[in-house]
């Protein structure tokens, strides 16, 4: 099999640590937040999920692109929303009979730039010690003094709005119009396994765009609220916090996934922090504080809901802990039909063992 | 739920005796279980009858009994000690069933102990072929097309309805035996009947063939509340038709997308549900129709299997060790990740590395054998290696082998013949592997090989890139060869040794160049989380740096003094589980004496590999360029070689070259015990008879000399272990054509010639000496003649009809040589009696396989002292405290099962692999008679 060889290209973390490998993707310079992802499988699900908007994914995994790539059924989104991609392998070649192209056409047309022949697990022990930081990859400026001029204009994540630029301009409706149940969904950048999760339960969806207004949506009568995940700082999103409020208040069943969560959170009073390098994986575990039983999670987070004040809120529960490091995992409202959770039940890529959520959210309806 | 604290002591089963299927993978599983248990309070009592294992030792439980695996011994134990509840998961096949007897004749039940770790219906539900089909129909999950055949009509019928081809599973057997796979209908009856005959119910499975899918393995542990995590997913480079235990297998899976992948955890959890409710593990695995991601499962063990020790060991995951604690009530989200020692244990381990599993086979073993590779399992061991790519893994996998090859390729031992190679690849055995690489190195293309193979072609382009780098490097030189391409070829775990040969030039100069252009190895943790959570742990793996200036190197050096002690690689006959075993103790006796332990092994199967065993452990092939890169790494005051068998021992004379301190009995001294003709002279000097012989480097010479020592001869190549190559000849031809054997298989090799002495009675001797005093262990006599193996003689300790002059003899010959020799540290010496004179066979000072045996049967840890004695310790030091009483028989045992083909022959030449104990008080026991009685009757050549 001809394989062609690849132009060399650079990767530059924030504090002035430089890795050199091969470029992939696209000949180009690209810069964002870098964070790690542990999974070991579901790469084209993590790079079109629009809650890594503005990241640069380090997959941690050995091998990357051995499988190529299925338009639609394993896309997130209808895009790549990733910033740049960081790995170890980068595979020359794919094997999949259903497979549509390989990785590499995909990112080229997605225009996104990569780097591959790096010893991810350097930069991930290093990003573990030093805490999360903003770095760039290129493939066409190799002098590192210019590399760092880019760098310095790459916003930092934290105080960063992203939902209203990656979620729907227009509100859209998903699932059989006939159905019994309708759910609004509030979209800060939502993926597609979530709606298909509800709409495989019997849900008629209208999506609406981050900055829609509670009383735009209300009008449309639905049986109950879904506020989806998305990108950012949680903390800047006073626009978001105060429908989830009003939306809150109606009493109408509300559901909320990681930003979602977060937002959910706010809305009842709690506050979020950015951790020091958050969570991304596939093998998280999460223990259901109601039911005593524990699920691994699929996880996308780098802020979370605050502990301290979770347990001094009386009209919040707290419902799921991390049991790694014993975070917020789940709530729930004591005084509405509202709760929310941190890690992602509808899982793609990861495990099925939360789906139970979205029967629990459907059977409030 | 936390701990039951209703259990106060439990009884642990073992696998028995090593046999092809069920290896020493259940040493490892049992071991971990039983200190898992201790260090909860629990009272701990353990049956093995296999003497060799590291859990029939004291450190591991309160109560052994080396009994036959049988129920008059659970009695027995029953009878003795108040048991709560028996965990029976640990010991494979063979302690599952013995549960399931004890089961049925009411045992349990009528000593009130609770079978904890398993259901037994959950054990039926799957070994039953029928009943586990049903199953899963039952809950939607798909199986092949077929069922199950309880006579030969039944099975015709069955035939006509599922069409060929098909496979046969016989129910209820170990590592498939007696089943296959039939392409036409003319073969079906012949294979029917063969099926119901092994057995034991008499009842097959005649099934759809899925031949040339993928195939994939998932382990999963349960806890009581029904929490369920998946440790590991395996990838088999084999497709469907070779059994898993043969099979090739990588982890993380290579080739699964996430949706496929999730469908089948989803599966995999569905499945361990619905046959029962019990805390443990389980394995599971399936197919998949590479056309359209179709998902079979093909089958369930509910209990700790050779995988599981495998998924231990390439996660870091303890999965014996947890299983145990879940046994006794707790659940997973009570209990905390070993390695990390801060994160939960229900977690999924995530891989930042490959590895690839390699089986070792033994084919040499079994002349005649039916050498392909099928449904029943015929390897007798395996290594893992680990890289940070599939290729990485993949060499160090192949380096790890000990059959004469420095990885994949770049060897000058390809084979040529197209035909040959394509038969091969169609039909595989031990080799296919590297035909495939010789396929790619003549030009025959990539389509070919995959029609021929059905391998993933993710796969086999990572050989065919490999092909790639070795036809790259040999368009240079030494001196022209670029840094990237070096860089390249080592990144891909190509050995020095290979470089060299692609390069035309040494090993060294390979290695210096490198060195010179700072490619030089980093070590990497195994640490269940790539790299998420700082780990605990010290566990190991090599590779090289990529992408950046500085080296991250994870396996710190101390300034601690420390010791290396070399591993015995994978499991083979002549070396087996008995060598890890004195790895082990050779480990904690340093860790007592004060040193930092530090173990290289590369087989997965092992406790010397379990990870709190050494202070230190590298999970690396022990070879060569390894070894040398990890001793210049931690720079330790000297290496142990005499434990770890021929592969340790056969890195002496280059450590010794290197300027590297052997600890014990030096190079020199094993050297010569070796050299036939400076150990005569040894002998000679000692007034110490040995039989004529004579060294001989061609069969012209060895004709010559033949004649002049008489007939019969005993004809063995030098320096090999468990007798291999060694056949007793009576004439001239015999002679000549195995001195040509011998010098195909070995070129160069010196060949030893001995008279043989008929009908002599065999002894050996086991000491320990510290170079002045010598203490001798045991003394053995075998119950066969002198003629076969000393591995595969019934061997009584101590002996039982030697007269008190021939033990002087022995006693005295032991001394004189184990001081000659400055043995510093163990040796065994092997005697032929005849007329009441003692002659010297041979003399080996290290470990030898009789050593753990001698251990249990007095219950003295003598490779302990042993050690200690290498690291300076004297004789005196110790007191020697054995319990003597009757007699302990070491029973040899066979896999010849496995291949109908071959008669059960014995000689020189080792064919067991495994063995049991046996206690006696009186010489009149009737298993004794028996076997005394049968002693000439396998005696062939």
């Amino acid at each position: 099999m001809k394989v062609t060889q690849s132009q060399p290209a650079i990767l530059l973390l924030e504090d002035g640590t430089v890795f050199r490998g091969n470029a992939l993707g696209k000949i180009g310079t690209s810069g964002g937040e870098i964070c790690f992802n542990t999974g070991m499988t579901g790469y084209q699900e993590i790079y079109t999920d629009p809650s890594y908007f503005g990241q640069v994914i380090v997959n941690t995994t050995s091998h990357i692109g051995n499988y190529g790539v299925v338009n639609e059924l394993e896309e997130e989104s209808a895009s790549v929303k990733i910033a740049g991609m960081v790995c170890n392998e980068f595979s020359p070649i794919h094997s999949r009979k259903t497979a549509d192209e390989s990785l590499q056409e995909y990112f080229e047309k997605a225009g996104i730039v990569g780097i591959s022949g790096i010893d991810t697990r350097q930069v991930v022990r290093h990003i573990r010690e030093k805490g999360v930081m903003n770095c760039i990859i290129s493939s066409e400026i190799l002098d590192i003094e210019a590399l760092k001029a880019e760098l310095a204009k790459v916003p930092p994540m934290e105080g960063l709005e992203l939902s209203s630029q990656v979620c729907t301009q227009e509100p859209y409706f998903l699932g059989e119009e006939g159905a019994e149940k309708k759910v609004a969904v509030l979209d800060l950048g939502v993926k597609k396994s979530i709606l298909s999760n509800l709409t495989d339960r019997g849900c008629y969806l209208k999506v609406f765009p981050a900055k829609t207004s509670f009383a735009e949506m209300e009008a449309w009568a639905p049986d109950g609220y879904f506020i989806s995940n998305g990108p950012g700082d949680p903390a800047v999103m006073p626009y978001a916090v105060a429908t989830v409020k009003e939306i809150v208040e109606n009493e109408k069943p509300t559901f909320g996934i990681c930003l979602g969560h977060q937002i959910l959170a706010q809305a009842s009073g709690l506050s979020t922090y950015k951790m020091k390098n958050g969570h991304r994986g596939l093998n998280h575990p999460v223990k259901n504080l109601i039911t005593g039983l524990s699920e691994i999670t699929s996880q996308n987070h780098g802020f979370a809901v605050r502990m301290e004040e979770l347990e001094a809120n009386p009209s919040v529960e707290l419902t799921h802990i991390n049991l790694n490091d014993k975070t917020v995992e789940g709530l729930r409202r004591v005084d509405k039909p509202a709760f929310s959770v941190q890690h992602h039940p509808e899982a793609s890529p990861g495990p099925h063992d939360s789906r139970y959520l979205f029967d629990s959210f459907v059977e409030m309806l | 739920m936390p701990k039951d604290t209703s259990i106060k002591s439990v009884l642990i089963i073992g696998s028995g005796p090593i046999i092809i299927g069920q290896a020493c993978e259940f040493d490892y599983s049992g071991s971990q279980a039983a200190r898992s248990l201790r260090e909860e309070g629990i009272e701990v009592i353990l049956i093995n009858s296999n003497p060799a294992t590291i859990m029939t030792d004291p450190l591991n439980a309160d109560h052994v009994y080396l009994k036959p695996l049988e129920k008059k011994s659970i009695i027995e134990i029953l009878e003795k000690h108040k048991v709560d509840a028996v965990l029976p998961t640990m010991g494979g096949q063979t302690a599952l069933n013995l549960a399931i007897d004890c089961d049925a004749a009411g045992i349990w039940e009528k000593y009130g102990v609770r079978i904890i770790g398993v259901d037994i219906n959950a054990i039926e539900t799957t070994e039953d072929r029928e009943k586990f089909r049903l199953k899963m129909l039952e809950i939607g999950v798909g199986v092949c097309k077929g069922r199950t055949a309880r006579s030969f009509l039944e099975g015709k019928e069955i035939a006509q309805e599922t069409g060929f081809p098909l496979v046969i599973r016989p129910s209820f057997t170990l590592g498939g035996t007696g089943g296959g796979f039939v392409n036409e209908p003319k073969d079906f009856d012949a294979a029917l009947n063969k099926g119901l005959h092994a057995s034991p119910t008499h009842e097959v499975l005649v099934e759809q063939s899925i031949m040339g899918w993928k195939e994939y393995e998932l382990e999963l542990l349960r806890d009581n509340l029904g929490n369920v995590i998946i440790i590991c997913s395996i990838e088999n480079f084999d497709p469907m038709g070779i059994h898993t235990g043969d099979s090739i297998t990588v982890a993380p899976a290579m080739t699964l997308p996430d949706t496929v992948y999730q469908k089948m955890r989803d599966m995999a959890i569905k499945m361990m549900n619905a046959i029962g409710k019990f805390a443990g593990g389980c394995n599971v695995q399936f197919a998949l129709n590479p056309d359209n991601d179709d998902i079979i499962a093909i089958e369930i063990n509910p209990r700790v299997s050779r995988s599981s020790a495998l998924a231990s060991k390439a996660t870091g995951y303890p999965i014996a060790k947890i299983a145990a604690k879940m046994a006794i009530g707790y659940n997973l989200d009570e209990l905390t990740n070993a390695i990390t020692g801060s994160t939960s244990a229900f977690f999924e381990p995530a891989l930042d590395y490959v590895i690839v599993k390699v089986p070792r086979w033994n084919f040499d073993k079994f002349h005649g054998a039916d050498k392909s590779l099928g449904l029943q399992m015929k390897s007798v061991g395996e290594a893992m290696g680990i890289g940070r790519n599939f290729q990485e893994a993949l060499q160090k996998a192949c380096q790890s082998l000990e059959i004469k090859r420095n990885g994949l390729g770049a060897d000058g031992k390809g084979l040529r013949d197209q035909d040959a190679i394509m038969k091969s690849l169609a039909n595989p055995s031990w080799n296919r592997l590297f035909h495939i690489y010789d396929a790619f190195k003549m030009g025959i293309s990539f389509k070919t090989i995959r029609n021929a193979t059905k391998i993933d072609k993710w796969f086999l382009y990572q050989v065919e890139d490999l092909v790639r780098v070795e036809n790259e490097l040999e368009k240079y030189t030494l001196q022209s060869v670029p840094k990237a391409l070096l860089e390249e070829a080592k990144h891909k775990g190509f050995a020095d040794r290979q470089i060299a040969y692609a390069l035309r030039c040494l090993e060294s100069e390979v290695h210096d160049l490198r060195t010179s252009h700072g490619i030089t190895r980093v070590y990497k943790c195994v640490d269940t989380c790539a790299a998420e959570f700082e780990a605990k742990t010290p566990y190991f793996y090599s590779s090289f740096s990529q992408g950046s200036e500085t080296l991250d190197n994870e396996s710190v050096a101390t300034d601690k003094k420390k010791v290396i002690v070399l591993g015995s690689g994978p499991n083979r006959i002549g070396q087996g589980i008995e060598f890890d075993y004195s790895c082990v103790h050779g480990i904690l006796a340093a860790k007592e004496a004060g040193y930092e332990a530090i173990m290289i092994n590369s087989n997965p199967e092992t406790v010397s590999t379990d990870f709190d065993i050494a202070d230190k452990l590298y999970f690396e092939p022990v070879f060569w360029e390894h070894v040398y890169d990890i001793i210049q790494h931690e720079k330790p005051e000297g290496v142990i070689v005499q434990l770890g068998g021929q592969t340790a021992l056969k890195l002496a004379e280059k450590l010794s070259k290197y300027g590297i301190k052997i600890i014990g009995t030096s190079f020199e001294a094993l050297d010569l015990a070796e050299d036939r003709g400076a150990f005569s002279t040894l002998l000679k000097e000692n007034d110490i008879p040995y039989p004529r012989f004579g060294v001989c480097e061609d069969a012209d010479n060895a004709v010559e000399l033949g004649r002049q020592l008489g007939y019969p001869l005993l004809v063995r190549p030098s320096y090999v272990l468990g007798g291999q190559s060694m056949k007793i000849v009576i004439n001239e031809q015999e002679l000549e054509q195995h001195v040509v054997d011998i010098l195909r298989d070995i070129p160069g090799n010196k060949i030893l010639l001995d008279h043989f002495l008929e009908n002599a009675i065999e002894a050996e001797a086991d000491a320990i000496c510290d170079g002045e005093d010598v203490y001798i262990i045991g003394i053995m006599e075998h119950i066969e003649p002198a003629g076969i193996h000393s591995g595969d003689s019934h061997s009584v300790l101590p002996p039982f009809d030697l007269s008190e002059n021939v033990i002087r003899q022995i006693e005295e010959h032991t001394r004189k040589i184990a001081v000659a020799l400055q043995t510093k540290g163990l040796i065994n010496i092997q005697f032929a009696v005849k007329d009441e004179v003692v002659y010297i066979i041979e003399a080996n000072p290290r470990a030898s396989r009789t050593v753990p045996f001698i251990c249990k049967a007095y219950q003295e840890p003598y490779v302990n002292y042993a050690t200690k004695v290498m690291l300076g310790a004297k004789l005196k030091d110790f007191n020697f405290a054995p319990k003597k009483n009757g007699w302990a028989i070491k029973i040899p045992v066979f896999s010849f099962n496995k291949f109908p083909n071959v008669n059960m022959e014995l000689g020189p030449e080792m064919k067991s692999t495994g063995e049991a104990i046996y206690f006696i008080d009186s010489l009149k026991d009737e298993f004794f008679r028996k076997v005394y009685s049968e002693r000439n009757l396998y005696l062939s050549k």
